[in-house]
């Protein structure tokens, strides 16, 4: 159907006259002008589809199915069960809990990574002693595994770790990983440390991107240096600004290694239980695909959503 | 005439004071912050190192007592060189699908035209927004229940075999090259992948060490995907068998958090020691024509 529509970007007759390679002008209104770019690009093409679009139909696919799991080459029935699963899952009050706990983690983690990010970018911009030192610093959680930092956290914030022995008397009670209203903050200040630099480091090359001219003429207007950066570098970063958002409500969504090993699976009662870690625990240690798939679903959706929303919100002039 | 002269003279002296208090302030700040973020390491270290675990303030500041007692015992536990082969072969074959296919695909979608081509951009970004991990069902059913690649490195690796964040940053590079270059070598009757052999990818050598390490830290430490497809202990990269230390052997060691933190170490090192040698790399500008779209 769409060979019979013309090419969306003919080539300009000068090129396609031009002594090269190219191929004729049928051919290229075909499969383009360089058609030796499809090879190029199969091998990726056929991954996004192996891994990415068939994964995304199945998932839809047995989140409609009463699917189980059987041996390999095994025939079994899989009834279309419609809505089943979704209705499951929504009156699930576990996936509730879980859906509420993300939601705990992006109040906590979103303003602070953005504020944080902003202003420690800002100020290692432009000329400092041992710039080079305090950007390694600031990285360095993030390249680290998380399996590993998550280790020295257990040790900082068990009962009697040490940060229990600075405060003394004022140590919470239950502990802080054991503490089901403190457990979710613990997690999304844990993932705010370990993300923070890479949002610094997109928010230092936001920052070279704000024209000079602008600080130059809001010092003129006697701003000061505080309504400068409210009035400059804060509208000048806000695509990073929406990219960072993007970015960290996708890290919440994903969220699994913490909650399953900092707080020993999702505990204490549920209370910091993410969605993926459900899907985890419904779909593969219990058996239940399906459902797990509907919850694999319904998040995607909710992260397109979000992103959609913030996109609205934060491109708006 | 004379005040306003003393004035503009008095002025610039106390704005000089002010950004003196100001620069020393954004410096107390910075590195403040610094040490905040850099503490853990310090302790995880500190800790791997003790004999026994002394949490109080004090601790952490230890003056003797130290033992590689714990990276002895976590070995027992965990076969760390093996461990440690495993994650090399994980990310090492994620590495080399994503430089061979990614560097391809992007200089395809950067400096080709064929149909398809926008399509397959517009999936890109959108792979980027929808998070792998929604996707764990119907990728384990497929590679663990239909393929049986469960406990093979295959497995392990196939999921990650193509980096989408490091195709875009390859397209954004072989983009920012002048389109002379290429139109002069095809001129010359070079095929494409010759163009993209000798012309385009001398130039953005720089760029594609930047790419390899930041793709590198991704298979290096990721944990579920690995963690649902091994069950083999013999299999499990690094981050998994700590992880499943931490959650199962952990309570009955001697030195529990003595023996995880070592762990933890040889976990944490190859990723740091790599990140901190080529750190020069990991500069804003090549990271921001990555994002500036």
């Amino acid at each position: 159907m769409s060979t019979l529509q013309a090419p969306p970007e003919a080539p300009p007759p000068s090129r396609a006259a031009r002594p090269s390679k190219a191929a004729p002008s049928w051919v290229a209104s075909l499969v383009g002008r360089h058609p030796v770019g499809i090879v190029l690009a199969a091998p990726y093409a056929v991954f996004l589809a192996l891994v990415f679009a068939w994964p995304l139909c199945l998932a839809v696919w047995i989140s409609f199915h009463d699917y189980f799991f059987a041996a390999p080459g095994v025939e079994v029935e899989r009834p279309f069960v419609g809505l089943d699963n979704y209705r499951t899952v929504l009156s699930d009050p576990d996936v509730r809990e879980s859906l509420v706990n993300v939601g705990v983690f992006l109040v906590i983690n979103v303003p602070l990574t953005v504020v944080l990010a902003l202003v420690l970018a800002t100020a290692l911009n432009g000329a400092i002693r041992g710039r080079t030192f305090l950007r390694v610093a600031y990285y360095v959680p993030y390249v680290a595994a998380s399996v590993a930092l998550v280790a020295v956290w257990l040790f900082l914030f068990s009962s009697d770790g040490m940060v229990n022995q600075i405060l003394g008397p004022l140590a919470p009670d239950p502990s802080w990983l054991v503490n089901s209203t403190l457990a979710m903050p613990v997690i999304a200040l844990f993932v705010t440390w370990k993300q923070l630099g890479f949002f610094i480091l997109l928010y230092l090359a936001a920052l070279q991107n704000v024209p000079k001219e602008l600080y130059e003429s809001a010092s003129t207007d006697g701003a000061s240096r505080f309504r400068s950066f409210l009035h400059v570098t804060v509208p000048g970063v806000r695509p990073a600004t929406l990219l960072v958002v993007i970015l960290a409500t996708i890290t919440g969504a994903n969220l699994f290694t913490e909650p399953y090993l900092l707080t020993n699976g999702g505990g204490p009662n549920g209370a910091s239980t993410s969605p993926v870690l459900l899907m985890y625990q419904r779909g593969i240690e219990q058996g239940n695909p399906d459902t797990a798939a509907a919850i694999g679903v319904i998040l995607v959706i909710l992260v397109l959503v979000i992103s959609l929303v913030n996109r609205r919100l934060l491109e708006r002039d | 005439m004379a005040p306003d002269a003393r004035t503009t003279e008095a002025a610039p002296e106390t704005t000089g004071e002010r950004s003196r208090g100001r620069t020393i302030l954004r410096h107390l700040v910075l590195y403040a912050g610094a040490l905040v973020f850099l503490f853990p390491f310090y302790y995880m270290v500190v800790g791997s190192l003790q004999k026994e675990p002394d949490t109080s303030l004090g601790g952490a500041f230890p003056t003797g007592g130290f033992t590689l007692d714990n990276y002895t015992q976590i070995n027992e536990r965990v076969d760390l060189v093996q461990s440690l082969v495993n994650s090399g072969i994980f990310t090492g074959g994620v590495l080399l699908g994503t430089v061979v296919f990614g560097v391809l695909a992007g200089y395809a979608l950067a400096r080709l035209e064929f149909r398809g081509q926008g399509t397959l951009f517009a999936t890109m970004l959108l792979v980027q927004i929808i998070p792998f991990q929604l996707l764990i069902i119907p990728i384990y059913v497929m590679i663990v229940r239909t393929y049986g690649l469960a406990d093979s490195y295959l497995g392990m690796i196939l999921p990650f075999a193509i980096n989408s964040t490091a195709v875009f940053i390859f397209r954004q590079f072989f983009r920012q090259l002048p389109e002379d270059l290429f139109s002069a070598a095809r001129l010359d009757g070079a095929s494409e992948l010759r163009i993209l052999w000798s012309v385009a990818l001398p130039l953005v050598r720089p760029a594609l060490v930047t790419a390899v390490l930041l793709t590198f830290i991704g298979p290096w430490n990721e944990f579920l995907w690995p963690f649902l497809v091994t069950k083999d202990t013999g299999m499990q990269p690094l981050a998994v068998s700590l992880a499943n230390y931490i959650s199962n052997v952990a309570g009955r060691a001697a030195n529990p958090y003595g023996a995880i933190l070592a762990g933890s170490v040889v976990l944490a090192a190859p990723a740091v020691a790599l990140f901190v040698a080529f750190q020069k790399r990991f500069t804003s500008s090549d990271l921001g024509s990555g994002v500036k779209g």
